[in-house]
């Protein structure tokens, strides 16, 4: 009851759609149309940029309106967002996950670190930014990025 | 009557394979609702099969002929039972074929071909994932036969057309405690047989806590893409026989094109109400833990066997 409650009180607490954003839709999203399943891949990160992740599918951000959900699969993936520096270690699994995925499909760096090696450039355990592991379609700036720049990003993904 | 009779059996295949993502659209659209969001719109699912059936097929390297068969099966073996099973009439061209143990046989027969395909992946969560399937199934299928055998006594037959319309006939049956007992019964085993919470959870990211997910995770493409169609057409299929079976009301039991548009549009109402509680269930509660699921299996097979036995001694006996 207490549940029932606190549905009715709270009631919709996602935000209005902001307005679309209008750059260019990558090509290989066309095909998407509408609808992007994502798997999360951390290469390295200090975990800042998971935060940011989780938000932009909480109930207020609500990336699941504009059609992208989280699959536990890269096989069911159409997104990869890839967050952190490759490390050592992630680098043949990065390239692994993204070799599972079908085609059509796209590769998000998310964060500064997984851009240019950030905060974490010229570790020792450090292999190198994303891009120089796997080709990179789109880049999500900030260390953290906000949600609202994630879920920017997918929309430019689906379309919607 | 014929073209009545194969346009019903038409019309009940479409409904099913056409309804069945609006159907899980409109129930993550309700549960969206309830958690504050705003959520994708009951057209999501569609979206998400067109965009899979134009990607790339991949067959995983070491997968044989179980893995590519298994997803046209599942499809193929929910459309033979969605004709089968009266969901818009009763009196069809196979409605004498309909028997309760061909259509329990039918659903049983497509959690095995999934369940091979998840064994024959090779990886762990394949593995893992169809064993617990199996388990969940060998005690489900035993329910969904007893629950309905409660209601087939006192029809005298197994055929299910016969059963609802019989029903339809003498309403007052459904509610005796052989009915409601009945009803507690399939609509638990109804839950485990389409992997919902409390048994699994659709929407989760832990394989350690999967069981039809992790059977599925290494399809991709338009595979996938009947892979969750025939998942979610089982669904609309088994609460479509919940609602024909304890609600007959409004399905076509002549030969008439206004009582077929009738139950069409009636069947729908009630799928979707149907759909809109179990959501809202849903958001109430939690999944139980993987080894207390046998104990509420058991206890909806106990359910199904009381209503068995009420159902014997209360009426079929007499
Ligand atoms: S970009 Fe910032 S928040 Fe994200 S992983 Fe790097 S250091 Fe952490």
């Amino acid at each position: 009851m207490g549940l029932l409650r606190r549905i009715r009180t709270a009631g919709r607490v996602a935000e209005p759609a902001p307005p679309r954003p209008d750059e260019q839709v990558p090509q290989k999203a066309r095909q998407l149309a509408g609808s992007a399943q994502v798997r999360c891949v951390d290469a390295g990160s200090c975990n800042g940029c998971e935060i940011e992740i989780a938000a932009a599918f909480n109930p207020v951000y609500d990336a699941e309106r504009y059609g992208a959900r989280l699959v536990a699969s890269p096989r069911h993936a159409d997104v990869a967002l890839v967050t952190g520096p490759v490390t050592r270690n992630m680098a043949e699994p990065l390239r692994r996950t993204v070799a599972a995925m079908g085609e059509p499909r796209l590769v998000v760096a998310v964060g500064d670190c997984a851009i240019d090696c950030g905060e974490f450039a010229g570790g020792h355990g450090v292999e190198g930014a994303v891009a120089d592991v796997v080709p990179v379609d789109l880049t999500v700036p900030g260390c953290p990025p906000e949600p609202a720049a994630i879920v920017a990003a997918l929309r430019r993904v689906t379309g919607r | 009557m014929n073209a009545i009779g194969y346009v019903a059996v038409a019309g009940q295949v479409m409904a099913v394979v056409i309804g069945a993502p609006l159907l899980t659209g409109w129930m993550r659209q309700v549960r969206a609702r309830l958690e504050g969001r705003a959520g994708p719109g009951p057209l999501q699912p569609w979206r998400d099969v067109r965009k899979l059936l134009r990607k790339e097929p991949i067959t995983p390297v070491g997968t044989g002929p179980a893995f590519r068969a298994a997803p046209a099966l599942l499809v193929a073996t929910t459309v033979v039972a969605a004709a089968l099973v009266p969901l818009l009439s009763t009196d069809t061209p196979v409605s004498a074929h309909a028997d309760l143990i061909v259509v329990v046989a039918l659903i049983a027969l497509g959690t095995l071909a999934l369940a091979l395909a998840g064994l024959d992946t090779g990886t762990a969560f394949g593995g893992m994932g169809a064993s617990r399937e199996m388990t969940v199934a060998s005690l489900v299928e035993p329910t969904l036969l007893l629950s309905v055998f409660a209601l087939s006594i006192p029809a005298g037959t197994t055929n299910i057309p016969a059963i609802v319309s019989s029903a339809a006939h003498a309403p007052a049956r459904l509610a005796s405690p052989a009915g409601l007992l009945a009803i507690a019964a399939l609509a638990v085993a109804i839950l485990a047989e389409t992997g919902r919470i409390p048994v699994d959870n659709p929407s989760t990211h832990l394989e350690l806590t999967m069981i039809h997910e992790a059977m599925v995770l290494e399809y991709a493409g338009p595979d996938l893409a009947l892979v969750e169609l025939g998942a979610q057409m089982r669904l609309t299929l088994l609460l479509g026989l919940l609602s024909s079976l304890f609600a007959p009301w409004g399905i076509a039991t002549s030969a008439s094109w206004a009582a077929l548009a009738v139950a069409l549009a009636l069947l729908a109402a009630k799928v979707l109400l149907l759909g809109a509680v179990l959501a809202a269930a849903e958001v109430f509660w939690a999944k139980v833990r993987l080894f207390r699921v046998p104990e509420l299996l058991a206890g909806s097979f106990l359910l199904a066997l009381l209503a068995v036995t009420a159902s014997y001694f209360l009426n079929g006996a007499a």
